[in-house]
């Protein structure tokens, strides 16, 4: 039975779903919250935005249980003694991905490749020779490469991608047979999702489904005997970094705007409805905390949590364990550094929604200072709060990269796309080129930022009345 | 006006005096000058007499907040909390805590003069292309041209900086050979060291830069007063140039003015990426090796920077917008 670890990040992340969930639950009863919702899923862009997301969010979770094997017993030891547990800790993403950790190269290799990148002295015939040595494991399974290696990728990726393919066509026939009902029969309802006559923009959806349906097959097809996108230095695959990298770039995501939402909420309520001093000092605090550049803020704070964490050593069992404690740390820093653009909002609002009836009423009433605070004031903030949420995430991403280069981000021994990035920076200036790490970092990290972008757009556009009117469209007359 | 002006700095140095207070706060209750000294003279075995030796050459040798020992007023003057903070406060910056103990003063000079030569072409640029991109986008607007260029900027924003430096850095200078990799080079030559950074920089921003700016336009575009001037039968390009340019560029000045810090601090990640010897590259130095007593200065001399450039903000305003008036 392995023993479960739970880490700072997973707890949080198990708590944000609960939050979720009952803020779908809120969904469920608010009218208001409901047709906003709508609106953003109406919005083609954003509804295939969310479905792109909420793959990136599959895999966080996934790697989100964690959990060390238990060893096996000592042979001649007596039934009932303590079991011992592996030092790693493991991953449900890394027990899926098993082969992909198992499939270890010494070096360098291409992408698809069966053979290694620098020429190494082989044995050949009884005689020593200079040559690409072949991969332990990728493309192990040819007997004749030379001849073999372009069929077989070829096959696999196509059976890939159609079983990929295939999938999507499922999924589209699920939707039809949901969708039979309203629209007259199942044909019907197919016929009018590819006219795109349905409420929700369902051919939308489905295209972005089938085109993750057809390169997620055909990585899948190929990555049982070959590295899909390569293999780095020590001959990790390149593939399995990149996907431990996206529940770095979540965690930071989701974590470090979660941590702004505290400080950012109470401080601007509190401000914007007692005004006078209490203001004074609110606005004070927050001036202060932005007139520091970003990034030296931060750094200066990363430097000092480095030096508590190497004080004390005994806050954490295993690696895994210092740089998730890091990662939770950095978290926070962020959000103890970035709640100042948020409360100045929030303050803004508060300021305007005190004047209202609904409130004066309530203070006619008699109703105390706090229950008008929580129960009128700041449920009515809370669509800042969102927009601000979902906008922060990709650039949040992105400032991971940029953080963990500077030398203050995650740490090192953790995957995330900015140290891959980092390594990516000399293996550019190598020759032959080692590009594939680079570009997986990329497309990856382009992908989910893009998804997060296109979401947050529909997000705001459909909370933010304002924004609206900004959105660019073309009539087809006039293109 | 003056008034204003005296109001504005008297708040600045409370917003200083915070700042101060809470680097060094954050600084020496984590890091005691006994972790300091260790950190600095190295080795496996320090002897207290070492690091008694090394905090009297460097004033760390007194009482952190509160000096028991003294009288009167010197209780409170006779610390390193207020020795460090009022030497801030003259732009005395002191020595570095390394070996070496480098003169701060003297790097932030001769540094800023070269962070200048990248951010501030830079700065310029940025603002114009970014204008004029935005201006493109709504000369066009609801058309195909703005609708993919709206597109091609949400695109671009989801880039990492990072990226366009690598690509940019193995096109440019290693395929094509155009520019050197890294690297400076006072005087004339500096041009063909800086052209690329400034380059990529430009282009790293211009997304978000230019759908903001397009948004601030398109709110412009709808009031009255640009209904007005097309009704007179101005065509629209005056319309644009004339009315809305020089509507739209109070918030234009606000946005562009967020940057000003960064003209003089340089940029982070583009000058230890390119080798440039500025600003930024030595705050990088600096917080690799550990060395607070640079990066407390960094963070002083940027928060100095930031208050000092929201009074130019302001300043703008008054130019931008003769309503504006400042009391």
């Amino acid at each position: 039975m392995p023993k479960i670890v739970l880490l700072w990040t997973d707890v949080v992340l198990y708590a944000m779903l609960l939050a979720l969930a009952w803020y779908g639950w809120r969904i469920r009863v608010n009218d208001n919250l409901r047709a906003n919702w709508w609106k953003v899923l109406r919005d083609p862009a954003a509804f295939s935005a969310a479905i792109v997301l909420a793959l990136f969010a599959l895999v966080t979770a996934a790697d989100s249980v964690h959990f060390r094997r238990a060893l096996a017993p000592s042979a001649g030891a007596p039934a009932g003694t303590q079991t011992f547990y592996a030092t790693s800790t493991e991953s449900l993403l890394d027990l899926m991905l098993s082969r992909q950790v198992a499939m270890r190269e010494t070096g360098y290799s291409e992408p698809l490749a069966y053979l290694g990148l620098t020429k190494e002295p082989l044995e050949v015939d009884g005689k020593l020779k200079r040559d690409f040595p072949r991969l332990k494991h990728a493309g192990a399974h040819l007997t004749d490469p030379e001849s073999q290696w372009a069929g077989d990728v070829t096959q696999r990726a196509l059976a890939g991608a159609t079983g990929g393919l295939l999938v999507a066509a499922l999924i589209a026939l699920a939707t039809g047979a949901l969708m039979s009902r309203t629209h007259g029969g199942l044909g019907a309802a197919l016929r009018d999702i590819a006219a795109d006559r349905s409420d929700l923009p369902l051919r939308a959806a489905l295209l972005t489904v089938a085109v993750v349906c057809l390169i997620g097959g055909a990585v899948v097809g190929l990555m049982g005997h070959y590295h899909v996108f390569g293999t780095d230095r020590t001959g990790n695959d390149v593939l399995y970094q990149a996907l431990k990298s996206v529940r770095t770039a979540f965690v930071i995501g989701t974590l470090a705007t979660v941590a702004t939402l505290p400080f950012a909420v109470v401080l601007g309520v509190l401000a914007g409805y007692f005004r006078g001093w209490v203001d004074e000092v609110i606005q004070y605090l927050y001036t202060t905390l932005s007139s520091v550049p970003n990034v030296l803020l931060i750094a200066a704070c990363v430097l000092m949590v480095q030096v508590f964490l190497d004080k004390n050593p005994d806050l954490f069992e295993t690696g895994l364990e210092r740089s998730d404690l890091k990662i939770f740390l950095l978290c926070v820093i962020l959000g103890l550094t970035g709640w100042a653009t948020l409360c100045r909002l929030v303050r803004g609002e508060t300021l305007k929604l005190r004047e209202l009836e609904f409130v004066q009423a309530a203070t006619a009433f008699g109703v105390s200072h706090a229950r008008i605070m929580s129960r009128h004031i700041a449920p009515n903030v809370m669509h800042l709060v969102l927009i601000t949420t979902v906008l922060s995430f990709s650039d949040l991403i992105l400032y991971e990269a940029v953080l963990t280069y500077v030398g203050v981000g995650v740490d090192p021994s953790m995957n995330s796309f900015g140290g891959m990035i980092n390594l990516a920076r000399s293996e550019m200036s190598r020759d032959p080129v080692v590009w594939w790490s680079f570009a997986a970092a990329f497309g990856f990290m382009v992908t989910l930022v893009l998804a997060a972008n296109l979401f947050a757009d529909g997000v705001r556009d459909a909370f933010d009345p304002r924004a609206r009117s900004f959105r660019p469209r073309f009539k087809r007359s006039i293109a | 006006m003056l008034n204003y002006l005296i109001r504005r700095i008297g708040y600045g140095v409370l917003i200083l005096i915070g700042v101060n207070l809470f680097t060094f706060v954050l600084f020496f209750t984590v890091n005691t000058p006994d972790d300091m000294a260790r950190l600095n003279i190295g080795g496996k075995r320090v002897t207290q007499d070492q690091i008694e030796k090394w905090k009297a050459e460097r004033g760390y040798d007194k009482p952190l907040y509160w000096n028991k020992k003294e009288e009167g007023a010197a209780k409170l003057t006779k610390t390193i909390v207020w020795e460090r903070s009022v030497s801030l406060f003259a732009l005395q910056f002191g020595r570095s805590d390394a070996r070496n103990a480098i003169d701060i003063g003297y790097e932030i000079k001769t540094r800023m003069g070269v962070s200048l030569q990248l951010a501030l072409p830079l700065f310029i640029l940025q603002v114009f292309a970014s204008t004029a991109f935005a201006l493109l986008l709504v000369f066009f607007r609801n058309s195909r041209i703005d609708f993919w260029g709206v597109v091609l900027c949400v695109l671009m924003l989801s880039i990492s900086s990072l990226f366009y430096i690598i690509v940019g850095q193995y096109m440019f200078s290693r395929v094509l050979r155009l520019v050197p990799i890294n690297g400076y080079a006072p005087g004339l030559d500096a041009v063909k060291f800086l052209i690329l950074p400034i380059l990529l920089s430009l282009l790293a921003r211009l997304g978000g830069e230019a759908r903001l700016y397009r948004a601030m336009f398109l709110e412009e575009i709808g009031k009255d007063y640009v209904r007005t001037a097309r009704a007179k039968g101005l065509s629209e390009a005056v319309v644009l140039f004339r009315h809305v340019l020089k509507n739209a560029l109070i918030p234009i000045i606000t946005s562009a003015g967020s940057y000003l810090p960064y003209v003089f601090l340089g940029s982070l990640v583009f000058e230890s990426f390119f080798g440039i010897p500025g600003l930024g590259a030595f705050v990088i130095e600096a917080i690799t090796g550990q060395d607070f007593a640079i990066v407390r200065s960094m963070v002083f001399l940027g928060a100095l920077l930031y208050i000092a450039s929201y009074v130019i903000i302001d300043l703008t305003y008054t130019w931008a917008d003769p309503r504006v008036r400042l009391s």
